[in-house]
Formats: C-alpha cells, sequence, structure tokens
C-alpha cells in the first residue's frame, strides 16, 4: 500500500517514544512489589498502580493498517504530541474511565466491517461501508490542535476527509438544521456500556451534534486515522468526528449514525451536567467550567512530570479566524 | 507483674507495625521519586501524580481513623501508638498532593492561583482541611502535646471534620461518577458512627458553657 511520507513525517518519528521502553517500564515495575504491599492499589482510580500490578497486561495490539494521504502542515509554533500519548491517553468511558483504560479495554473491537448510516432530514438516506471510504476517499493530514474539557491539550495529525462534501452527497433537505451523531452501542463489546461503574455513569449510546453550518465548516473532519495509520480503538476507530475549534469531548468516536434533523439534538455531556457541558463547547477561555478555569492548559508533549507546560488556551482553540463568523451575536457565555 | 509482662510482646508488636507505617507511606513516595523520571505515570503525569497523592493522603486518613475503633475491638491499647504516624503521613501526603498542584500543575502562576482558589470552592475545602491537618501535624510534637492538656485532645477532635471535608473536596473534584467517592464518604461516616458517642459528648461540652455565657449576660 502506498504510504506517502511528509517531511513532517520524517521529523516526527525520532520524537515518538521507542516502544521498547515505553514496554519496558513495565516488567520494571512488576518487579517493583513493594507498593503492591502497601495496599494502595484496589482503587480504580491508582491507574498507574494497575499498571504496576500487571492489570494492564495488553491483549494484542489492534492491528493499525497505513494509510495513502496528501501530507499536511504543521503550524509555525505546533509541537506534534509523541504518538505513544496520543494513543494511550483516552477519554472514551465505553470502555474506562482512567486515561488508560481505553488503550486497554479496547484493542478487541471489531471495527472490520463498519457501516455508517445516514439518515433523517436528507433526500438519499443510505450507509456507507467505511473501509471502502478509506480506500476510495483521497484522505488529507490534518493536524490538529486538541483541546480537552479538562485542561489539557496534544496536537494530533489526523488523516481524515471532509465531513460538508460527504454529507452533500446525501443531499440534506432545507430542514436540516442540525446533524446528531450517535456512537456504536454495544455492551458485549464495551464494557463501560454494561457497567454504570465502569463508563462513569452515562447514558450510552454516546450523542453529539453540530449545528448544520458547523458540520459543513472546512476544517470540520471525519477522520479515519491517525499518525499515517487507521485509529486504533481506543482514539475511535474505525470513524470519528474531530472538529479543532471546540472542547475534545465532541469529536465522537467510533460513529454508527448520523441523523440531519430540524431541532438541536440532545448530546451525552450536556445531559450528564447541563450547566458544566453547554451543547456548542466551543473553547473559550473566558468562559470557565465551573469548577475549573479555562484560561490555560496543560500541553501534552514530549516531557514528563517535571517539565509540563502550561500555555495559555486561545479562543476558539486558536481557529478564530476560520469559525468566528460562525458565531456573530451569539452570546458565547449563554451558549457555552 | 505478670501485666507488666503481658505488655512486652504488645510494645513490641506495636513498634514492628509502627516500623511498618513508616516503609509502607513512604515506599510510594520513593518508588514515584524513581518512576517519575520514567514516565511511568502516562501522557499526563502531573494529574496522575495529583490523584495518586491526594488518593493516598484520604486513605491514611480513614487508616488513621481504624486505629481507635480497632484497638478496641482486639483489646490492645498499644495500636493507638499507630495514630500519630499515620496522622503524620497523611499531613505529608496531603501537602505533597498540594504541592503538585501549585508547582507542577498551575506552576506559581500566582494570579492563576489565586483565581482558582477564590472560584473553585472544592480547592479551597482541601486547603482547609490541609490547613486544619497541619495545626494537627504541628501539635503532635509531644512537648506541645503535653503543655496543650485537654486542649490538645479537643483540637484534634478536628480530625472529624476533615475526613469529612476531605471527601466533599473528592467528591466535588470528579468529572464523572459518584460511586467512587461516595464509598469514601461511607467509610468515613462509618468511622465517625463508631464513636458517635465521643462526638456527641464533645458537641455538648463545647454547647454548654455557650449556653452558660448567654444565662450570664442575660
Amino acid at each position: 500500500m502506498l504510504l506517502k511520507k511528509s517531511a513532517n513525517n520524517r521529523i516526527l518519528g525520532s520524537q515518538i517514544t521507542p516502544e521498547d521502553v515505553y514496554l519496558n517500564r513495565r516488567s520494571i515495575l512488576k518487579s517493583l512489589g513493594i507498593v503492591a504491599a502497601t495496599g494502595l492499589s484496589l482503587n480504580s482510580h491508582a491507574g498507574i498502580f494497575d499498571q504496576l500490578l500487571g492489570n494492564d497486561t495488553p491483549s494484542e495490539k489492534a492491528p493499525r493498517k497505513p494509510l495513502a494521504y496528501t501530507p499536511g502542515t504543521l503550524d509555525p509554533g505546533l509541537i506534534l504530541t509523541p504518538e505513544s500519548k496520543v494513543i494511550n491517553h483516552n477519554n472514551f468511558y465505553e470502555f474506562g474511565t482512567n486515561k488508560t483504560d481505553p488503550a486497554r479495554n479496547s484493542q478487541h473491537l471489531k471495527t472490520e466491517p463498519w457501516t455508517l448510516t445516514v439518515e433523517g432530514e436528507v433526500e438519499k438516506p443510505g450507509t456507507i461501508d467505511v473501509w471502502e471510504l478509506m480506500e476510495t476517499a483521497q484522505l488529507e493530514e490534518r493536524i490538529y490542535r486538541m483541546r480537552c474539557v479538562e485542561a489539557w491539550s496534544m496536537v494530533i495529525p489526523w488523516l481524515g476527509i471532509e465531513l460538508g462534501p460527504l454529507l452533500k452527497k446525501f443531499k440534506p433537505t432545507s430542514r436540516a438544521k442540525y446533524v446528531a451523531f450517535e456512537t456504536l452501542y454495544d455492551p458485549e463489546q464495551m464494557p463501560g456500556q454494561k457497567s454504570r461503574y465502569l463508563g462513569g455513569g452515562i447514558d450510552y449510546p454516546y450523542v453529539e451534534g453540530l449545528r448544520i453550518d458547523e458540520a459543513m465548516h472546512p476544517l470540520t473532519t471525519l477522520a479515519l486515522g491517525l499518525y499515517g495509520k487507521t485509529l486504533p480503538p481506543q482514539n475511535g476507530a474505525p470513524v470519528r468526528l474531530v472538529v479543532p475549534w471546540k472542547y475534545g469531548f465532541k469529536g465522537i468516536k467510533s460513529i454508527v449514525k448520523i441523523r440531519l434533523v430540524e431541532k438541536q439534538p440532545p448530546v451525552t455531556w450536556n445531559i450528564l451536567a447541563p450547566h458544566e457541558y453547554g451543547f456548542y463547547a466551543n473553547v473559550n477561555p473566558s468562559v470557565d467550567h465551573p469548577r475549573w478555569s479555562q484560561a490555560s492548559e496543560r500541553f501534552i508533549g514530549e516531557g514528563g512530570a517535571f517539565s509540563s507546560s502550561r500555555q495559555k488556551t486561545l479562543m476558539f482553540n486558536g481557529y478564530a479566524d476560520e469559525v468566528a463568523s460562525l458565531y456573530s451575536g451569539l452570546d458565547l457565555r449563554k451558549y457555552f | 507483674m505478670t501485666a507488666h509482662q503481658m505488655l512486652k510482646p504488645g510494645r513490641k508488636t506495636s513498634n514492628t507495625l509502627r516500623v511498618c507505617v513508616h516503609i509502607g507511606a513512604l515506599a510510594p513516595l520513593l518508588w514515584l521519586y524513581w518512576a517519575i523520571p520514567q514516565g511511568v505515570l502516562g501522557a499526563d503525569p502531573v494529574k496522575e501524580l495529583t490523584h495518586f497523592l491526594g488518593i493516598g493522603a484520604l486513605r491514611l486518613l480513614l487508616l488513621t481513623l481504624c486505629i481507635s475503633p480497632l484497638a478496641r475491638a482486639l483489646k490492645f491499647g498499644l495500636l493507638v501508638r499507630l495514630r500519630r504516624p499515620l496522622g503524620l503521613w497523611c499531613f505529608v501526603w496531603a501537602a505533597l498532593h498540594f504541592s503538585t498542584w501549585l508547582a507542577l500543575d498551575l506552576t506559581f502562576e500566582w494570579s492563576l492561583i489565586g483565581e482558582e482558589l477564590i472560584k473553585r470552592t472544592y480547592i479551597l475545602v482541601g486547603l482547609l482541611a490541609l490547613l486544619l491537618l497541619l495545626a494537627l501535624a504541628i501539635t503532635s510534637i509531644p512537648k506541645l502535646m503535653r503543655s496543650m492538656g485537654k486542649r490538645w485532645k479537643q483540637l484534634h477532635r478536628t480530625i472529624y471534620v476533615i475526613a469529612l471535608l476531605v471527601c466533599l473536596h473528592f467528591w466535588w473534584s470528579v468529572k464523572s461518577g459518584w460511586i467512587e467517592p461516595c464509598s469514601y464518604l461511607i467509610i468515613a461516616l462509618y468511622l465517625l458512627w463508631l464513636r458517635r458517642d465521643s462526638i456527641m459528648s464533645y458537641v455538648h461540652f463545647k454547647h454548654r458553657p455557650v449556653a452558660h455565657d448567654n444565662g450570664a449576660s442575660s
């Protein structure tokens, strides 16, 4: 399979934590039995100790296929988050609420074949064979900032296609004012959907939504891969949404259904805590989360704990020039 | 004479247990010292470290509260000698938890720190608990303990309030899911319920002089 390598990608290879270093730490940890004896490891919150005890013996890593794509550009001043961190630090509550849970619990997810249904206010409802799309579509590399609502951020080289042109193929009607997305619901494969404790008390399936103009915006991407290969399950394989000017939770993973609708659709985090998470969820440093400031963020880059860096959060996550016009006249404090 | 002989092995056991407490509370910190530079804490090590230290401090606090009921149940009075080291280690872990937030998360950005403290009530609750713990830690110096006499016991009953503050701080801080913070709260409430008589008499003891004063002034 053709794998185009950009200059960017070559530089990036050296920034990735070597896998042997990453794997080696576990064996060192397992040999250190003392901490287990302190009884501090009984808790699910202490993800580090799960690793220590070897609870996370990763099942065979789901294979990722290399993809052909048009290389993108890295905006000046941005540094890529190493691939090992992008694929081991995830919020995907369907596989557990700890950041390392998804990588641990999702490797068996059956992503092939995968059908994405497009329905609702469209003239030609239909389905998309996602793996066929991966073969036939001209994939672009899009290097975006990713800002989590929890005040950390990454820079990720996604591979995907623009959502707008894809939706247009299904001919949205004039009543299509919003786009609703839905994640796979399969408790047998997703332990978080089976147990409320593992799943963080969320009512599944996970649902998200965009206004139609947001969905049609050229920055809005349907991602099928990252770092040159197909998505790993923990990042939302085989197909997920990327809306770079919004908080990360808008980027719904493992999508099975897209429905064009007339009324604003319900969205998962807003249902769970309406005063904390709005429908829009635009990155906005001047509108704080009720329990923490959104003015700055910890960038997840190369370094460890003692070289952690905090940076100012940018309006619309740095994409204000492109998207601010979508919201002219809207009170962003009210519609957060 | 026989009583004296009975005490000896008890003292030995409690000494051994004290050593275990010190090792148990120190070992994970030494492990962190090694693990942090190795990148073991994952992609967002600051968050992980903060949680780890905070949860550890809460567990040490609950463990401290377990000692008295356990000593009574086992009829092993010398077990109470574990309270002081456990309580002090709880303070150390809590102080490290706070320092991590201050130094590594907010990187000493004082304007941000001030803003966060004002706006985030759960952080303020945590800080209040830490300051109370500090007071208890300082007054654990044997000399101060003796000179404070009765008031020492009164002050150290604040640990019950601290336990509730810390549980509140934890519950308030989690993004979702109530089962974990709730289970800590239930354990704390159970440990307080075990000493309900002592707590009630303390509350009454505190109220009586107030009532008396009122009577005198009116």
